[in-house]
């Protein structure tokens, strides 16, 4: 027997942590799926689809800053000391995955915004002059324009797996302390990014090529998955326990039945029939895809506030 | 240079909180948070159970993983005997160093800012112990520098049994209990 009694009782942290709430798991959610969106349109710009009238190229650098700016302010509604946001970036803290975190979105809007002016939304092109004359600029530089294209994809890898190592970097909480992490989360923001323009896209080609790279991203999803949870399993007691909050505990309904079977194993089947033309594409394996994701980051944050090395909650 | 610490005698303590008191007033600590508390650690089976009463707070940790993690640079080490501290004025209440500390040793003030123990550094500075220590009526609890092998500290650790918390973690925490 051992049982550990302690009188504290400091808001938000007993008797687990619950500091990051749903602007933290929104917040990671959104940065993943802008990580993979700056992927999918950096490597769709690299190939000059741009080129194509029907091509997301045209919407997905806007949507993808729209989205991003949402979770910056999920980001920033979650700071306790909101008028010190500044304090971020008076600084770069080299050992503090969050300072890289910022600095990297600040980067990201940039790209972003030049990959934008490559094609832009019509309403944005004829409501502003100066953003047509230097997309004009840009044209004349089609070996910029490839450049564009890679940094795009760079910073997009860099931000996809930094919410992961944002969270991978906290060795007091056993279920985040995982190597896995920045690449799952970055697998599962190309996945849900290649949903989510799944949703929209009109060109056949790409439609059929966002639906069979879903599936490649669901799969090794799947298997990056099996890993962390391997990773926990043959680590110390604290990781296992960890890994049980997941496996059996009580994050496992929500884990078992949103995360791998609603957001990952559902819609593989779906789209596999999809691609192989056996049923007709529908909005139903994307949206799926985008809801699994979202979850995802709901159960990571909240199970690993639970996490901890010598007393674990909601185990049973 | 010096490297602060504290040893806990817990065949001594009897979790009268007067510590968990004196630091609530020193600091003027808000209602309903603690910068220290009392544990009650027990382990056994019946009828053979023991029972560990703990003083505990701030671990000072050697390596500190919430001075790391910090994006703002508000959580640092005191040049003065390795204290852990937080400059309330850079804090942006991000969280991240509540979320890195093995020990959930930190909190948000109602101001915003992560606040936690400071070893009384304002006390000690001028030549007193942290409020806890001063305030003991067991006197179970010691403070000092532990890189001098002639403090109390240091002779109470080379004469007694004693362990640190969660060592597991890997901070390397300066706050010691004897058993």
């Amino acid at each position: 027997m051992h049982e550990l009694d302690l009188t504290r009782r400091n808001p938000l942290i007993d008797p687990s942590l619950q500091i990051w709430g749903w602007e933290t798991s929104v917040y990671l959610f959104l940065g993943g799926i802008v990580a993979g969106m700056m992927i999918i349109s950096g490597y769709f710009l690299f190939r000059g689809r741009y080129r194509e009238t029907e091509s997301t190229s045209t919407i997905l650098p806007f949507l993808s800053l729209v989205l991003l700016s949402t979770g910056m302010l999920a980001l920033f509604l979650d700071l306790e000391y909101k008028v010190h946001v500044w304090r971020m970036y008076a600084t770069f803290q080299v050992t503090s995955p969050m300072s890289w975190g910022s600095w990297i979105l600040i980067l990201v809007y940039p790209a972003l915004f030049l990959n934008m002016l490559v094609r832009q939304p019509h309403w944005i092109e004829t409501r502003i002059p100066l953003f047509e004359r230097w997309s004009a600029l840009l044209h004349r530089h089609p070996v910029g324009m490839k450049t564009v294209g890679i940094v795009n994809m760079l910073l997009g890898g860099m931000l996809g797996i930094y919410t992961g190592v944002l969270l991978s970097a906290f060795g007091a909480r056993p279920l985040w302390n995982s190597p896995v992490l920045g690449f799952l989360f970055l697998v599962s923001g190309l996945s849900s990014a290649a949903a989510f323009v799944h949703l929209f896209a009109r060109n056949r080609w790409e439609r059929e090529l966002l639906a069979k790279s879903d599936n490649a991203f669901l799969t090794i999803e799947l298997f990056v998955l099996a890993l962390f949870v391997i990773g926990l399993i043959t680590s110390t007691r604290a990781h296992q326990d960890a890994a049980l909050l997941l496996l059996s505990g009580v994050y496992a309904p929500v884990f078992w039945v949103f995360v791998i079977g609603v957001g990952i194993l559902v819609p593989l089947f779906l789209q596999t029939l999809a691609v192989t033309h056996r049923i007709a594409h529908s909005a139903i394996p994307p949206v799926l895809v985008i809801v699994g994701g979202l979850i995802l980051r709901f159960v990571i944050v909240a199970a690993g506030q639970v996490s901890h090395w010598t007393r674990v909650a909601g185990l049973p | 240079m010096a490297r602060y610490g504290m040893v806990i005698d817990t065949t001594k303590c009897v979790g009268c909180m007067d510590c968990v008191v004196a630091c609530k007033t020193e600091n003027d600590v808000p209602e309903g948070y603690n910068r220290d508390w009392i544990a009650y650690d027990a382990r056994g089976t019946y009828p053979t159970l023991h029972m560990e009463i703990r003083s505990e707070r701030c671990n000072h940790c050697d390596n500190p993983p919430c001075v790391y993690c910090c994006p703002c640079g508000a959580s640092h080490v005191h040049d003065r005997g390795g204290v852990v501290l937080v400059h309330h004025e850079k804090c942006s209440g991000c969280k991240a160093c509540i979320a890195a500390c093995p020990y959930d040793a930190r909190f948000i003030h109602p101001e915003g800012y992560a606040d936690k123990c400071t070893f009384c550094i304002h006390r000690v500075e001028q030549g007193l112990p942290p409020a806890c220590v001063a305030v003991c009526p067991t006197r179970c609890m010691s403070f000092g520098d532990l890189d001098d092998p002639a403090s109390g500290v240091s002779r109470l650790l080379q004469a007694r049994r004693n362990h640190p918390l969660t060592p597991e973690a890997g901070t390397k925490p300066q706050i010691f209990y004897l058993t």
